[in-house]
């Protein structure tokens, strides 16, 4: 029988709450997420440069809602690409061709109807068209491609980045 | 022309309005403003709970139930305490289901208090017990607890409050706004001082999921001898995220828990019933869904309790509910004043600890049931306005 002030699942270890307090709250200061870890801002700094030396982390990013920069222009599009695994390398020497691309923001091996999902950004829809036409489906094993311009990001790593939701909940209630 | 203020009942005229009203109705009308001061969660109600209700619902399940509750969340209640405080309840006769803990606040010191009787209140507290005792004839006796004490009612305080006239002990644990838990050797020593009296005692435990730093809730009526004269308030807003829902229930025994029910089915009738459906579901299969929530809330408290001790702040710790109740009398402030100016010229709404009794000046209450980005923003904008207050007195 469970009872209550036993630790259960879904708690999370020190070192696995510090990695989600950096994801979630990346911003937060080393002193404060000691606080909330209950370890030394030394002991924190320590832990996440190991963690970034043996590529536990493998780095932050932040996360932008480019709609809201109107001077900013900025085009994305999923990209599904079907290959041909090659002879000893099969998908990882393809992998590493598509991803040595900048225009290139992520690849990912799929199962199902097609093998890559590849992430692009550029500044146009018609730089997009281009670099699909003269650098991804010229290389070798690439056997086709369907190209998906995204219109509008509503959530992206987590984060709800095009939301009209506020807290309704009301100031007055104590 | 009528003069509704010779018509109205008195006691309710008189009852004084929350002095806190004219701060929310300021920060209303205030853009980008940081609020730090509700009483509820930030997380929405579990899809799994959400979706019992639905179903309820779409099956047309929308009449309504026995006045005391559904049986078979009244099973479920009694079921809970068993599992958690290994408290034996029958669920024919010891427990009513009511609209929020609220409800069953009121009725308890409706079923129990006559005028003239005395209500020792703890204070600081939530701001229901006062009034309710008030309407109904009953006198209050704040009793004023200490944050060198943790911030618990002690015995020695209790017994020199202790009169012919007193018919009722709340014990608010643990405590909006303090985050104060009485642990089972305080709630022991009370219970020694109140074991050969008639006093009753309302243990109200809506917070009772919501313990940290390993300190289990220890419910009054597990203490030996005290469940024959504890009615245990309790509810699902907090630890089940269902605010919105309104449904709480009180558990105590048959004789109270009848005129309770009695009281009840005059005037209310029942609980609302897709929300008891939705109850039912929360307690069959929701404790995961507070241990998660439960840590995210630990993470906050510690963010903000380092945050305002940083800040220079005398902050106690809490161990309970999802408040901070921090000092502010180094600031030379009244809390009041203090509240007003950081709302003014910060944007940071928090609440005055005069809004939870007397007692409560030179403190204010701060909720971290907010993200920690939210958390930290408000705390950035603190700082400032110390800075700014800081710079003026200079």
């Amino acid at each position: 029988m469970k009872t209550y002030g036993e630790k259960t699942k879904g708690c999370f270890n020190n070192m696995e709450k510090l990695l989600k307090i950096l994801v979630d709250n990346p911003r937060l200061t080393n002193a404060q997420i000691a606080a909330m870890v209950d370890l030394t801002e030394t002991e924190v700094s320590d832990k996440i440069a190991e963690y970034e030396k043996n590529g536990v982390i493998c780095g932050y990013k932040t996360v932008i809602n480019w709609e809201k920069l109107e001077q900013t222009e900025k085009v994305t599009a999923i990209i599904e690409l079907r290959v041909t695994p090659r002879m000893n390398t099969g998908f990882e020497a393809i992998a590493d061709e598509i991803m040595a691309f900048e225009e290139v923001e992520s690849v990912t091996l799929m199962s199902g109807g097609y093998d890559f999902s590849v992430c692009v950004t550029g500044q146009t829809f018609q730089g997009i068209a281009m670099f699909v036409a003269k650098r991804l489906a010229p290389l070798d094993s690439v056997v086709s491609t369907t190209t998906h311009f995204v219109l509008k990001k509503y959530k992206e790593d987590g984060i709800i980045i095009s939301s009209g939701v506020e807290d309704e909940r009301g100031a007055d209630v104590l | 022309m009528m003069d509704y203020q010779s018509l109205l009942n008195r006691t309710a005229r008189d009852i004084p309005p929350s002095g806190i009203r004219k701060f929310f109705d300021i920060a209303a009308e205030m853009d980008d403003v940081i609020s730090l001061s509700v009483g509820e969660p930030d997380f929405p109600t579990p899809w799994h709970i959400r979706d019992a209700g639905i179903e309820s619902l779409q099956n047309g399940r929308t009449r309504y139930s026995p006045n005391k509750g559904f049986t078979a969340l009244c099973r479920e209640i009694c079921d809970y305490y068993k599992r958690k405080f290994r408290l034996e309840y029958n669920y024919k006769s010891d427990v009513v289901v009511t609209v929020g803990g609220s409800e069953a606040i009121d009725l308890a010191m409706r079923a129990l208090i006559s005028p003239g009787d005395e209500v020792l209140v703890p204070q600081p507290s939530f701001v229901c017990y006062a009034p309710i005792a008030e309407l109904i004839g009953g006198k209050v006796v704040t009793i004023v607890t200490k944050q060198e004490n943790g911030f618990r009612l002690t015995p020695d305080e209790l017994r020199k409050k202790i009169t012919d006239k007193t018919k009722l002990l709340i014990l608010p644990y643990p405590n909006n706004p303090t985050g104060g838990v009485m642990r089972r050797e305080d709630l022991e020593a009370i219970a020694e001082v109140i074991r050969d009296t008639n006093i009753m005692v309302l243990a109200d435990e809506i917070y009772c999921e919501l313990t940290y730093n390993g300190i289990p809730h220890v419910s009054f009526a597990e203490i030996d001898g005290m469940k024959e004269r504890t009615i245990v308030v309790n509810g699902f807003s907090k630890a089940y995220a269902m605010t919105g829902w309104r449904l709480g229930y009180a558990l105590g025994p048959e004789p109270i828990i009848s005129i309770m029910t009695k009281i009840h089915q005059y005037a209310i009738m029942c609980a609302p019933t897709t929300a008891q459906y939705a109850a039912i579901e929360a307690l069959r299969n929701g404790d995961d869904d507070i241990d998660k929530m439960r840590d995210e809330y630990d993470l906050r408290r510690k963010l903000i309790v380092s945050g305002f001790r940083e800040l220079g702040f005398d902050c106690f710790e809490p161990e309970g509910a999802f408040y901070i109740f921090p000092c502010i009398k180094n600031t030379g402030m009244t809390s009041e004043e203090f509240c007003e100016k950081l709302l003014y010229h910060r944007h940071v709404a928090v609440v005055p600890g005069t809004a939870f009794g007397e007692c409560g000046e030179g403190y204010i209450r701060v909720s971290y049931a907010y993200s920690m980005s939210h958390i930290n923003e408000a705390l950035r904008r603190i700082k400032l306005f110390l800075n700014d207050e800081k710079g003026i007195k200079n």
